[in-house]
């Protein structure tokens, strides 16, 4: 039988700490809706998407009331949609426009997989979709992209990368009332995963079923306070304490991902084992870092914790979900946790140091504001060099910047609820266009040869 | 099915006897109850068998959070899988 104190460790995590379950995802295959023509192929895709994640909504609500846990976020993701507008270039924003208009009818707060994978090669169709990015991202309010431009397989992709770099920043002018927030719903991947749940960056790979449940576990918090309570723990005692409470935070996703996937008849796709932050105090991955024994997020010693935590998150959560997958590990969106906003604003944290972050954590460059007048070539360079740390060490990483139009570092954007608020951080100021210009691929490496 | 009743709040009379006439109201039967007072804390834990309940699970929350609100402490229903999963191997 429970004990009391099991029963009432479970209500605080979720009263006092922030325990929730961060998404439910459902992963929907769009390939049976291309059609000849624009207007045909978004209508059937709206169809689709409306049939499959009617109850997606209410499920996640009985859900959290049964389960007692809060379910933040609901969401639905596609069959990456360059795929589907093979047949109309220069077309593409019809489907855009089509996409957010499902989301919005089913009541979910982001769609994902306006996307085009591309770490080897481009097609033509697959260019004029990227090209659309900036004004789907414009035109729309719930839609969002990624682009996949290497792979540890494939080697990195030059050309795509220059193109992403530009791409970023008209996506950022064409979203200049708000601050570039167009961009907060972009991400350029490098080993995107096909069953991620999390956005901006979640599709539906063509590896996957037809309808798909991937749920993205959290709890910054939880792990923060159970770190606090064991104050003089030795470093591998705090291994075991994040890897104990990890457990317990993935058998809610478990549990919320079995029961959501029966109730709507889809397949248990995975559960990711994520500690993703919210800007509220309390759930900051930055302030577990911190709890570990820095003064603040970014100073020396950085790295070595955030390796102790993403490892002993997967270690914990592994065992707790019977199928794993997304980007599984810790996240550092600097915009959506507290403490990251703290470390930037006080410049401990910076740009180079949140790189050297990446190479031992989930995912990427994440959330990070950087100065409107940031040449394309300089952001074509920051992705390349993500790019390069998940190709040469088999991982997923990302780049989610914001070059905010009109600001400079110092100054803030805001761009409310989830995705924070965040200071304009430096970038490297000499040159990398010659780099960037001169295309082609970065070959694979040698460990891509393994067969 | 079984669910666990938790009830946060200030010490007052009555607490007890009107969450249980509003489970017994719905055909909930209570097989166990434990409570305790701390410092004017008053913390209730019930094990109850919701199979024959009129309401579903989510709709009976509802419920209990509104008498909540109304006697001022803070009243959950939760499906015990919760608390197996997150605490029994």
């Amino acid at each position: 039988m429970l004990s009391k104190k099991e029963i009432f460790e479970t209500i605080d995590m979720v009263a006092k700490e922030h325990l929730d379950v961060r998404t439910i995802t459902m992963g929907v295959s769009l390939i049976p809706c291309i059609r000849e023509s624009a207007k045909k192929t978004a209508d059937a895709c709206y169809d689709r998407i409306c049939f499959f994640a009617k109850d997606i909504v209410k499920t996640a609500e009985d859900l959290e009331k049964e389960y007692g846990i809060p379910i933040v976020n609901k969401r639905v993701s596609i069959t990456p949609a360059s795929l589907l507008t093979a047949n109309f270039p220069g077309q593409e924003t019809v489907l855009a426009r089509r996409l957010d208009e499902a989301a919005k009818e089913v009541g979910v707060d982001f769609l994902g997989g306006y996307s085009a994978l591309v770490p080897k090669g481009m097609t033509s169709y697959e260019k004029s979709f990227i090209e659309s990015i900036p004004e789907a991202l414009a035109i729309t309010d719930r839609v969002c992209s990624s682009v996949n431009v290497g792979s540890s397989k494939a080697g990195i992709n030059l050309d795509a990368v220059a193109l992403m770099g530009n791409i970023v920043k008209k996506t950022a002018e064409r979203t200049r009332e708000t601050d570039g927030f167009g961009c907060a719903k972009l991400v350029v991947f490098c080993n995107a995963v096909e069953d991620n749940p999390f956005m901006a960056g979640a599709f539906h790979g063509v590896g996957e079923a037809e309808k798909v449940i991937n749920v993205g576990v959290s709890g910054p918090g939880v792990v923060h306070y159970a770190l606090k309570n064991n104050p003089d723990a030795d470093i591998a005692e705090i291994a075991e304490i994040i890897k104990k409470t990890a457990f317990k935070i993935t058998r809610a996703g478990q549990l919320i991902a079995t029961e959501a996937s029966r109730r709507l008849q889809a397949e248990f796709g995975i559960v990711d084992l994520s500690l993703a932050p919210t800007p509220v105090m309390g759930d900051s991955v930055a302030h577990i870092l911190e709890e570990i024994g820095l003064e603040r997020v970014g100073t020396h010693g950085t790295t070595a914790c955030l390796a102790l935590l993403n490892d002993a998150v997967k270690k914990g959560g592994v065992m707790a979900s019977s199928k794993v997958g997304g980007l599984s590990g810790a996240f550092i969106p600097v915009s959506e946790d507290y403490g990251m906003i703290e470390g930037a604003r006080s410049g401990e944290l910076t740009l180079n140091k949140l790189e050297a972050m990446t190479a031992v954590c989930s995912v990427g460059i994440d959330m990070v504001a950087i100065p409107g007048d940031t040449p394309d070539t300089t952001i074509a360079a920051i992705i390349a060099d993500e790019a390069a740390i998940g190709m040469i060490n088999n991982k997923t990483t990302a780049v989610r910047v914001i070059p905010v139009p009109g600001k400079g570092v110092g100054d803030f954007v805001e761009f409310g609820g989830l995705l924070g608020r965040a200071p304009v951080m430096a970038v490297q100021k000499a040159s990398a266009e010659k780099f960037i210009r001169r295309g082609g691929k970065i070959p694979a490496p040698i460990h891509s040869n393994k067969n | 099915m079984k669910a666990v009743v938790t009830v946060i709040g200030k010490d007052k009379p009555g607490i007890i006897a009107k969450v249980s006439a509003m489970l017994a109201e719905n055909a909930v039967n209570i097989e166990d109850i434990s409570q305790t007072i701390l410092s004017g804390n008053f913390t209730m834990l019930m094990y109850t068998d919701i199979s024959k309940s009129a309401l579903p699970l989510a709709a009976l929350g509802d419920g209990l959070k509104k008498l909540g609100e109304e006697i001022g402490v803070s009243i959950h229903i939760q499906h015990e899988d919760i608390f197996n999963a997150m605490h029994k191997i």
